[in-house]
């Protein structure tokens, strides 16, 4: 049985944050599941998708995140207790539904999860998506802790019953990826048989209609306004006239640096974690006990512009900060030191930091930065398509997309020039190719390809563009952990339940008119056959099929055969310095190859212009 | 009871996280109240991975620079790259088999000497127990088990407080029944191997 399935109340077990928010979801008596995986967010799915194998849970990995917001739509429509979850910029994939879905409702809890990423650990920026529940409309919770945010889950499905509205649930990655211990609580028995009600002056969103419900909407806030002042998720802690209003991991190191500081006593702190809308009574009332308020929360002054428009309208006079030279930043994270020595300057406490360490007298080490694996067929296509390039003279630009490929911007493949979003690749490439008179080469995933490349490439044939676009056919969505994605093969997981997309037969119908596949490993073949791609005027499309090393592996498709090197090596190095495969290794002078992590997918075998790389014999 | 703080470095792949986890079994298993919290967002493509450890009263799970109690470093580069994560009082506990980060082997960066590594450790800190836990491993039967070295390294130490036993029984709990002999081994040699650094 899966560990979060566990039916017995009261067990305490070690939970990453992520598995809590499935537990959460699964005490609350979720029916209906979706998503398209995204860090911090993954660890969710990923667990509600194998929890879904031995329960009545419905859960789909959908094809991008605005068809996982839609789907869920319907179910939360249908009478079904409904959860969404998605990465921070996944929302905005999601916003065209989420804005309207606002007004109109849902019959049955629906909670929207996004994982916000401060300091961008695995993200492309680090937006606030605080402001989407303002910005459409619904009401939001924010958890401190790994624990508190599986109670949240069951608290939000609830709230979104009461008010007919969606919830939004925000975590930031210091929840999603911490681990805490967590007590089980009961398994509430899904309802999972739906049913729609036709509703459509609630349901079809006319101009007429809209309106109507554009009324209703901020009716369900006030309401949601007054639950907000009376939850049991936003309390004050502590007495005495220095306040600090704080929500998310923050509030933690707020408690640490107080009681660090040693002025419990003469401190409130005002912790919100139902904060949208903000409880302005709540707040007026906490200003009103305070002589200096300090406003701790990572990213944009979300609360501190609330809390001073609340101070103008009472007409408090108290001095209000957070975000400020001095203060707080609006960048990346926070940590309890810099927060405990915030709070000191702030209120004039005294207070000496420890000295820091000094480390001008160490030598510099060299970075270690992320690598494609061992035997990636990336590493192979990159290295073809720029050989390929090279060989004709060509002066390329390679717009690249979002996933492990993103990393072959590194030297030495150094293939990426491009990257904003998911998709942008291939839309990019129609505007790069026009703007200039240089060649377009993008690489996107085959994952990537369903979520957003389409319409790109529909854009490209209809405009008449004229570029190579490298689709990286490699059976996974791999970067976030190896999860499903409409071209795999889902027999090979055990399900007869799937039907499966074909890239080519779907590039081909698009009308594009050069469409070619390489075997990425086949490297002189490879070559020459991007290079007829790379002639056509027009769209023309490569798509390379391998499937992803470390996926191979761990389903035992692939059984590594490694390679070495022999003495026929006259250490030039062509292959560290071309291909950069981490089972490389440089000793006393001589190329080696480490026999543990090799796959042999034999490219260097052939790039070696002294043909020195051979099969290693047992 | 007293908060400790520690921080865990080690290269995608070593186990870090595992270790981490039998930590925090153990700190159950002693009653003592843990946070754990883990960047590995690349970490099976061979990057740095970081977990911090707190255990005790205090409420937040991440570690700011200059205030871990204990570094435990599965490489000793990664173990000095870390170093501003310490204070003068922290303890260092470090493996010296080394992991070529692939930049070294491509020309554009030179691996620090080792010996080197542990004096500038020593020198900065309270106190340095350094051990080949890969040599170690080996010697257990299984060069994945450098993870448990360590913690036996770590436990031996006693900065945790935790009783031998109770960390055996979170290794029994927590790691696969397959690889448990030599996991137990691997705990007895990296804790023999502190005892005599
Ligand atoms: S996980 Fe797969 S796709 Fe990603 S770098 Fe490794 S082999 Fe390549």
């Amino acid at each position: 049985m899966h560990k979060l399935l566990n039916d017995s109340p009261g067990d305490k077990i070690m939970l990453l944050g992520n598995e809590a928010i499935a537990r959460g979801a699964v005490e609350a008596g979720v029916a209906f599941a979706t998503t398209y995986p995204g860090t911090p967010s993954s660890e969710i799915s990923l667990n509600l998708f194998q929890m879904s194998q031995e329960s009545d849970l419905y859960f789909e990995y959908s094809t991008n995140e605005k068809v996982a917001l839609e789907v869920a739509a319907a179910a939360a429509n249908s009478g079904l207790r409904t959860f969404c979850m998605m990465k921070h910029v996944g929302l905005n994939v999601a916003a065209d539904p989420l804005m309207t879905l606002a007004y109109v409702g849902v019959t049955a809890g629906m909670v929207i999860l996004t994982a916000d990423d401060p300091a961008m650990f695995s993200s492309q920026n680090e937006q606030d998506n605080r402001y989407y529940a303002k910005f459409g409309g619904f009401p939001m919770l924010e958890p401190s802790s790994v624990a508190e945010v599986k109670e949240m889950m069951k608290d939000a499905f609830e709230l979104s019953e009461s008010l007919g509205q969606p919830v939004l649930l925000r975590t930031t990655t210091r929840i999603n990826h911490s681990n805490a211990f967590v007590t089980f609580g009961d398994i509430k028995k899904p309802d999972i048989q739906g049913r729609f009600i036709r509703d459509p002056h609630r349901c079809v969103t006319v101009p007429t209609v809209s309106r109507g419900l554009h009324v209703k909407l901020l009716e369900k806030l006030e309401k949601a306004g007054q639950l907000a002042e009376s939850s049991g998720f936003n309390f004050v802690q502590g007495s005495g006239k220095f306040g600090i209003i704080t929500n998310g991991v923050s509030f933690h190191y707020v408690e640490d640096g107080i009681k660090d500081l040693g002025i419990e006593d003469k401190t409130s702190v005002l912790r919100m974690g139902f904060s949208n809308p903000l409880p302005g009574k709540m707040i007026k009332a906490f200003l009103k006990g305070c002589d200096k308020v300090l406003v701790i929360e990572e990213g944009e002054p979300f609360m501190e512009e609330a809390v001073k428009a609340f101070a103008q309208e009472e007409g408090i006079v108290i001095p209000i900060n957070g975000k400020s030279k001095e203060l707080f930043s609006r960048l990346f994270e926070y940590d309890p030191a810099m927060v405990r020595e915030k709070i000191a300057n702030y209120f004039d406490i005294e207070y000496t930091p420890a000295p820091k360490m000094d480390i001008t007298d160490i030598p510099e080490i060299p970075i270690r930065p992320p690598n494609l694996c061992s035997g990636c067929s990336h590493r192979a296509t990159f290295y073809e398509v720029k050989k390929a390039a090279k060989e004709m003279d060509m002066d390329i630009i390679c717009p690249t997309d979002i996933g492990c490929y993103t990393l072959g911007f590194l030297p030495p493949l150094s293939m990426g020039d491009f990257v904003i979003c998911m998709g942008s690749s291939v839309s990019s490439s129609c505007g790069f190719s026009k703007a200039t008179d240089q060649k377009v080469v993008s690489f996107i995933g085959d994952s990537t390809f369903f979520h957003s490349g389409i319409t790109g490439l529909v854009n490209a044939v209809f405009n008449n563009h004229n570029f190579t676009l490298v689709i990286l056919e490699n059976d996974i969505t791999a970067m976030t952990g190896h999860q499903p994605h409409p071209g795999v093969d889902m027999m090979r997981h055990g399900f007869d339940t799937h039907g499966r997309i074909n890239i080519e037969k779907i590039v081909r119908a698009l009308g594009v008119e050069h469409v070619s596949v390489v075997k990425p490993f086949k490297v002189k073949k490879s070559i020459d056959i991007i290079k007829q791609a790379l002639e056509f005027k027009g769209v023309s499309v490569v798509i390379s099929q391998e499937p992803c090393a470390l996926y191979a592996k761990g389903l035992k498709l692939l059984k590594p055969k490694a390679f070495m090197v022999s003495d026929q090596c006259t250490d030039h190095k062509d292959c560290i310095n071309t291909i950069a495969c981490p089972s490389f290794y440089v000793e006393d002078g001589r190329v080696n190859i480490d026999a543990d992590t090799c796959v042999g997918c034999a490219v260097c075998a052939q790039i070696c212009p002294e043909n020195a790389i051979r099969p290693l014999k047992k | 009871m007293e908060t400790i703080r520690l921080i865990i470095v080690a290269v995608g792949g070593q186990g870090n996280l595992l270790a981490s986890k039998v930590l925090g079994e153990a700190a159950l298993i002693s009653g003592v109240p843990v946070r754990m919290s883990e960047i590995h967002g690349m970490a099976q493509r061979g990057g740095v991975v970081e977990s911090a450890i707190v255990f005790g009263d205090a409420k937040s799970s991440i570690i700011s620079d200059g205030e871990a109690d204990i570094l435990l470093g599965f490489e000793p580069a990664e173990t000095l790259r870390a170093i501003n994560r310490c204070n003068k009082k922290t303890m260092v506990i470090t493996n010296t088999a080394t992991l070529m980060p692939f930049t070294v082997a491509i020309g554009r960066g030179i691996y620090p000497d080792v010996e080197n590594v542990k004096e500038l450790l020593r020198a900065k800190t309270a106190g340095l127990v350094s051990l080949d836990a890969m040599k170690l491993a080996k010697e257990a039967g299984s060069p994945m088990s450098v993870n448990i070295v360590l913690l036996g390294a770590l436990i031996q130490t006693g900065v945790l407080g935790f009783s031998k036993e109770n960390v055996i029984e979170a290794i029994r709990r927590r790691t696969k029944p397959a690889f448990l002999e030599k996991n137990l081994h691997a705990f007895e040699l990296g804790m023999k191997a502190a005892q005599l650094s």
